[in-house]
């Protein structure tokens, strides 16, 4: 809840010029769901629980990867503008 | 489940780093710190889990890791066009990666499973099983491998709410009876349909709002498995990402004029069959770009009004050419920018960004609209229902009430456009047939190039660039 509420208040805070690295960045936290899958398989309590939780960590790692390159590819091209031309 | 205190401090650096990373995406000069706090808060996150005392097997966790990177990385190498359908595709594997978690653990847990624990779980399953479907089929409509156009049938919204009626009934049914083991898989499959037909009926244009959903229900269904698994990071993460989708989808509902509901529950497509089709034959002016060349030398204020045709059409990089020839001559050039410009929230900024274009010349559409009516040239570029003054004068058009850029007010609007076809709500634009506006018929990127040589082809003065 009080997450949440950190979360609104920073978020409504941030301009749309950086509405698609916010997603993609919030995407790649999201992807910390990983922590619970990792436990998952390390656990191995059943062959079927591993089987899935093998799969999780695979698409959330995928999404961390993924996530972090492509937010801070984005954001790079934001730096490489021109400062001398700010007003 | 039993964590060492050191596993718990690590878990809660981690998410003060995450909170952090976010408060540091608000402004350009410190986003990037932001992405770095985000990356170390992760990397502790995994090296604490991996201390966690329960496990045992570390052989299948180091594979799928590197499975994992393997596929994140082309996932990370995307052309910023497809971004749209990247982040779409990454919510269905978050969203995969929640179900099957949560799958795995009720197969463990049952018939154990107090109710409060089975209440988060089906909330986790049901959320993870939609979005993953309904995130795939958001990918599919962006990558243009499915039809774009909304496909609506009768009945439909009875269909989807029976379907979702019924998962949440089975979810209660399993609050109540956690050992009905046979009743699982239904609670998985009923929602993997529903987020099918969710967004089936979504046309192209309503996407920035789908995928913000989505990305919000993701998030949930993360917050929810925290819940379970009783991880406060989870919680966090997942809180975070859920609120700014929430946000998000709010931002552009508001831009498009639509309520949450109607997004999701009316088809667009619909309404239009009936407006389109009539006034055919209006005469509009159109000139060669030599012409538009000549006009844009002789004025102090252009705002250019880029659209999602623009990217179709490759042409960030010409338009680009344009500015940097405009700006030499001392015109003072910016881009406005509709929050729906583009496929998803925000888009727009990117692509422009790539083609090298200062994002301080980048304006919203609340702070640029004052200035349309001291703009000598608007230059929209494959844009079109954000700039159609029917939304503001008109109250029987469909879009009455959106907000729009109001390019009308400048005194001369010149609009680049392959041909008379309507845009993507299929809604005819006034615009085209004022006095004022100059219709430039022609593919976005080899007519912007052409204005951009005729524009060298006179020898002007080099003037210091704008302010």
């Amino acid at each position: 809840m009080l997450a949440g509420f950190i979360g609104f208040e920073v978020i409504r805070r941030i301009s749309p010029l950086l509405h698609t690295p916010l997603m993609s960045l919030t995407n790649a936290l999201d992807a910390i769901a990983v922590v619970g899958a990792i436990i998952l398989v390390g656990e191995h309590k059943t062959n079927f629980s591993a089987l899935l939780g093998t799969l999780a960590v695979i698409a959330a790692m995928s999404n961390v990867v993924g996530g972090f390159l492509i937010t801070d590819r984005m954001l790079r091209m934001f730096k490489s503008s021109h400062p001398a031309k700010k007003p | 489940m039993t964590t060492q205190p050191f596993i718990e401090i690590i878990y809660l650096i981690a998410s003060a780093l995450f909170i952090l990373s976010l408060k540091w995406m608000s402004s350009p000069g410190t986003a990037r710190r932001g992405v770095w706090a985000g990356e170390i808060g992760m990397v502790l996150a995994i090296a604490g889990t991996l201390l966690h005392r329960g496990i045992i097997d570390y052989k299948w966790i180091a594979i799928a890791l590197v499975i994992g990177t393997i596929i994140g990385i082309p996932l990370g190498l995307v052309k910023m066009t497809a971004v749209p359908q990247r982040t779409a595709l990454s919510h269905a594997f978050g969203a995969f990666c929640v179900t099957l978690v949560g799958t795995a653990e009720f197969y463990l847990r049952s018939p154990n499973v107090p109710h409060f624990m089975m209440a988060v779980l089906c909330c986790e399953v049901i959320l993870g099983s939609l979005t993953f479907t309904g995130s795939l089929m958001a990918a599919g409509k962006l990558q243009e491998v499915l039809p774009q156009r909304p496909i609506t049938y009768r009945g439909q919204n009875i269909v989807n709410l029976g379907l979702l009626a019924i998962a949440v009934a089975i979810g209660i049914y399993l609050i109540l009876h956690p050992g009905a083991k046979q009743l699982f898989p239904a609670m998985v499959g009923i929602p993997l349909v529903f987020g099918v037909f969710m967004v089936i009926p979504i046309g192209g244009a309503d996407m920035p709002t789908v995928i913000s959903l989505l990305n919000s229900y993701a998030g949930l269904s993360a917050a929810a498995m925290g819940f379970v698994l009783d991880s406060r990071l989870l919680i966090i993460a997942g809180a975070l990402d859920g609120s700014s989708g929430f946000i998000l989808s709010v931002i552009m509902s508001k831009a498009m004029n639509r309520s949450f509901t109607n997004v999701l529950f009316g088809a667009f497509g619909q309404v239009q069959v009936a407006a389109g089709g009539k006034e055919e034959s209006k005469p509009v002016k159109s000139v060669s770009a030599e012409d538009a060349a000549s006009i844009l030398m002789s004025v102090n204020k252009v705002v250019i009004v880029p659209g999602y045709g623009m990217a179709v059409a490759q042409a960030q990089h010409k338009v680009r050419e344009l500015y940097d020839s405009l700006t030499r001559r001392g015109v003072d050039v910016r881009f406005a920018i509709h929050p729906v410009a583009g496929r998803m929230p925000g888009h727009m900024n990117v692509l422009l960004a790539e083609a090298d274009i200062p994002y301080d010349r980048l304006a919203d559409m609340e702070d640029i609209n004052g200035d349309f009516p001291q703009t000598d040239v608007a230059l929209v570029i494959g844009a079109n229902d954000v700039t159609n003054p029917a939304a503001r004068t008109d109250p029987s058009s469909p879009i009455y009430g959106m907000p729009i850029l109001d390019v009308d007010k400048a005194n001369i609007v010149m609009v680049i456009k392959r041909g008379m076809s309507p845009g993507f709500a299929g809604i005819d634009n006034p615009l085209y047939y004022m006095s004022k506006t100059l219709m430039l018929f022609g593919d976005a990127k080899t007519f912007v190039g052409e204005i951009v040589r005729d524009l060298g082809g006179v020898q002007a003065e080099v003037a210091q660039s704008a302010k």
